[in-house]
């Protein structure tokens, strides 16, 4: 066992994975803890080995540069040099005076503990999908855009016959031509966002022209197939009783109210829907890390404000795999560098830092484009359920605020327990935050995930190490 | 900016004890205005347990105030009882060794003659109140007057009953006084409230509420923790926990050492808590802190171990020297009355506190003695 300083990567999405290789190609030893059974993250997931796909490449872009992080990573492994432990879910990292402790959870159970230390952590836990709430979203059927992309990456099902992918975001296009792709009749795509917002934002976009003909690929793909693509429309109701059978959709106006007698129903039985990320920060924020709003700040090098912790990819802000690559890079090199006792000289990333800024520029041109109608919560009706895990419905939260003196995230949350339950408001937050009209302020969560008691009492005196390696 | 607000008393502390305060002042004919810096709710109200504990006090004058406040909460459940989540579930203290059960019954008996209901249970009696309580353990305590509310949505509630004219998010910057020193009222951020009564109902920050108009009060934080677990169907009926009585080395006396609270709550969450440290305002997560709970609670019900805690919450108790509150006028500022300090017992003390000092403030005799309260009994002992 090496006694040079040990850097734990947490998550092996593309940030993860470039952050692995650049540490370990400087000689660093890294432990790539990751919640997956196989690295990729989010992004290339691949389908579960005993499905024996003959072309997964079919369901991703991209597909080259995958193979060179997953190739690199084997190449590391082999040599020894990086230890990659899957199916770890982290819920907590401390802070110790020689160190961190990785406090992980053996899945898919997730009952067992299994603990890292490291010398310095890079948190590179990627983002989660949002849904506003619209009557009848919790009707089976209705799924979160990712979640079909990721059922028809993982397990190359599809997960209807007829569906409708609506929301807004850059997520929306390839996840309506991969269930095109995969045999699934779309009824119609249906973004909010105003084609003329693209036009506004267009010096921010044409900074990256290959982005912008993948998306042009991808509507290519959906005219081909003869797809009805809205724009400026929104989803109003889901309809059914049993799972979803139809949905109602209506055009916006200029302000991003729903124009009245617009509104026409359409029949399917799957509804993907997508309001756009949120990073995940639960492990920086528990390590006492400074936030920028819901993103985790970091200097040019990738370094949070604690020392011993860098960040990369969506945790410092939502902006899509090629800037978590670039980040990744940064962070690994700046991370290996001062493990290894030498000043970090930025002239070893100055490409991945160019194409960080360019990346940053177009992410926040998109974030201008893409927003959720203004008064969607118009839309929600009393008793349209917010908080799925406390079935709290619109009505109480309205109530609590105009009647109780609620203001906050946090006053909503105590008076109606919105966001009190399994998924600590990682789903409802933006929800509960729109109907109470107050800012989203991320929620202090100390464990990233549940954790048995039994785990938590115990002392972990002797860290252990499992897992595949 | 605005028409300068007047009123008869203004409290300063949207939590469970301002709310108490503003509800029986209001009753009493009183015109009451809260004011707090944050929102309701959002200091330590927002961050208890709930716990109406009788069983954890010695005789003496916060067993007093706990008993009335224990009635009181029984007359506002009949008000308020499903809104506030209100449940005279009953407590249960469980002695882990023969020694501390005889030291528990001796406490129990003392108790009881206080006005306290304590029955004894032997070892059999207790897994019939408790069935998953770890195996073997000699006996304990069952106190049916031991209660439960939602804090927060208590505070809410009798603030929203009470009538007063609320204002959140208005911080108190000084406390204008007439040449005598007597109190004018408070200047806040957003204007100045006009009244001849300020209560300090602003628990751990009372300390600093006190300095604005001019008399020390020595309220100290102490953090705790509280963990809450995945729902489940109820498998604790009680609020349980351990005491164990150990030598004092130092005081040649017995002192008391208690395991958290465990609990069950109607919404299906089990309650853990709480933690208790003397390390100023520091918010940061304490694993050690969380793991020591997890520990206490998975020894008195083994079954625990396997259930997940979900989240954890951190708090500041505003505790004072002699662990006792500040309640009543304070003598060096005519018009402050103090209502503060209840270390982690303000839930349940909250309505005695507000009933006593609204007799106060209406010129009538409290019902309790308020002399252990008094708030200058901290300057006097320096003196």
């Amino acid at each position: 066992m090496s006694e040079r300083p040990r850097l734990a990567v947490i998550g092996a999405g593309p940030a993860g994975l470039a952050a692995t290789l650049a540490a370990a190609g400087r000689g660093v030893p890294v432990t790539l803890v990751d919640s997956g059974t196989a690295a990729g993250g989010q992004f290339y997931r691949q389908p579960a080995a005993e499905l024996r796909a003959r072309r997964p490449q079919a369901l991703h872009h991209q597909w080259r540069t995958w193979e060179r992080l997953r190739d690199g990573l084997h190449d590391h492994v082999k040599a020894g040099a990086v230890r990659h432990l899957t199916d770890h879910h982290v819920w907590f990292v401390e802070r110790l005076p020689d160190g961190f402790t990785v406090h992980a959870l053996l899945g898919p159970e997730q009952e067992d503990p299994a603990t890292v230390h490291a010398d310095a952590v890079l948190l590179a836990t990627g983002g989660y999908e949002h849904v506003l709430p619209f009557p009848g979203w919790t009707l089976p059927g209705v799924l979160t855009a990712g979640g079909a992309q990721a059922m028809l990456k993982g397990t190359l099902t599809v997960p209807g016959r007829t569906a409708v992918v609506a929301g807004t975001g850059p997520l929306l296009l390839p996840v309506a031509t991969g269930l095109a792709a995969a045999g699934v009749e779309l009824a119609a795509l249906v973004e909010s966002a105003d084609p003329r917002a693209f036009v506004r934002q267009s010096r921010a976009l044409v900074s990256q022209p290959g982005k912008l003909g993948e998306g042009a690929a991808y509507a290519g793909q959906l005219l081909r197939r003869r797809v009805r693509t809205l724009f400026r429309h929104t989803v109003v109701e889901a309809h059914g009783t049993d799972r979803v059978e139809a949905v109602t959709l209506a055009a916006l106006d200029a302000d991003g109210r729903v124009r009245p007698g617009t509104g026409r129903r359409i029949a399917c039985d799957t509804l993907a829907v997508s309001h756009g990320m949120q990073p995940h920060t639960d492990l920086a924020e528990s390590l006492g890390c400074r936030l920028d709003g819901p993103r985790v700040h970091v200097d040019d090098e990738q370094r949070t404000d604690v020392p011993g912790v860098w960040a990369a990819g969506e945790p410092t802000g939502i902006g899509g795999s090629a800037l978590a690559l670039a980040e990744g890079h940064i962070a690994g090199l700046s991370a290996a560098a001062r493990l290894l006792g030498t000043e970090a000289d930025p002239g070893e990333w100055a490409t991945a830092a160019k194409s960080r800024t360019r990346q940053r520029e177009f992410a926040a041109g998109l974030d201008r484009v893409y927003r959720p109608p203004a008064h969607w919560t118009e839309q929600v009706a009393d008793d349209t359920v917010l908080c799925r895990c406390e079935e709290v419905t619109a009505g109480a939260v309205r109530e609590a605020v105009d009647e109780l003196g609620a203001g906050d995230l946090r006053t909503v949350k105590l008076l109606t327990r919105a966001g009190m339950g399994w998924c600590q408001g990682r789903m409802c937050g933006p929800a509960v935050a729109g109907l109470a009209g107050c800012r989203l302020t991320p929620s202090r969560r100390p464990f990233a995930r549940p954790v048995p008691l039994g785990v938590l009492a115990q002392e972990p005196d002797r860290p252990t190490e499992r897992g595949s390696s | 900016m605005s028409q300068p607000l007047t009123c008869d008393v203004v409290v300063v502390g949207a939590g469970m004890v301002g709310a108490a305060c503003a509800l029986y002042a209001a009753r009493a004919g009183l015109d009451v205005v809260v004011v707090d810096r944050g929102p309701v709710a959002g200091g330590t109200t927002g961050a208890g347990e709930g716990n109406l504990l009788v069983s954890d006090k010695e005789p003496g004058p916060e067993l007093d105030l706990a008993l009335l406040s224990g009635r009181l909460w029984g007359q506002l459940a009949e008000e308020f009882g499903q809104f506030i989540e209100y449940e005279a579930k009953g407590g249960v203290v469980v002695a882990t060794s023969p020694g501390s059960l005889t030291a528990l019954e001796r406490l129990a008996a003392e108790q009881r003659a206080a006005g306290v209901l304590a029955e004894p249970v032997a070892g059999g009696a207790l897994y019939t109140l408790e069935p998953h309580l770890a195996p073997g353990l000699p006996g304990g305590v069952h106190y049916p007057q031991d209660s439960q509310v939602m804090p927060a949505l208590a505070a809410a509630h009798l603030l929203r009953a009470s009538g007063a004219r609320l204002f959140t998010g208005r911080t108190v910057t000084g406390v204008p006084r007439t040449s005598d020193g007597s109190v004018l009222g408070v200047r806040t951020d957003r204007g100045d409230i006009h009244a001849p009564a300020l209560v300090n109902a602003a628990g751990t920050w009372g300390g600093d509420l006190a300095a604005l108009a001019g008399a020390t009060l020595p309220v100290l934080p102490r953090r705790g923790y509280v963990l809450v677990t995945e729902p489940l169907p109820r498998m604790i009926r009680h609020k349980v926990y351990a005491a164990d009585y150990v030598a004092d080395v130092a005081s040649h006396s017995a002192a008391l050492q208690t395991s958290p609270v465990v609990e069950g709550t109607a919404a299906g969450p089990i309650l853990i808590g709480a933690s208790r440290e003397r390390v100023g305002f520091d918010r940061s997560f304490s694993l050690p802190a969380l793991r020591a709970l997890a520990a206490g609670a998975t020894r008195l019900f083994p079954f625990l171990a396997e259930v997940r805690a979900i989240r954890s919450y951190v708090g500041f108790r505003p505790y004072m020297p002699d662990h006792l509150p500040a309640i009543g006028p304070d003598p060096r500022v005519p018009g402050l009355y103090h209502a503060c300090g209840h270390e982690g017992a303000g839930i349940g003390l909250s309505t005695g506190t507000g009933h006593l000092l609204a007799q106060v403030l209406a010129a009538k005799t409290p019902d309790l003695d308020l002399t252990p309260f008094r708030p200058d009994r901290f300057a006097e002992e320096a003196a």
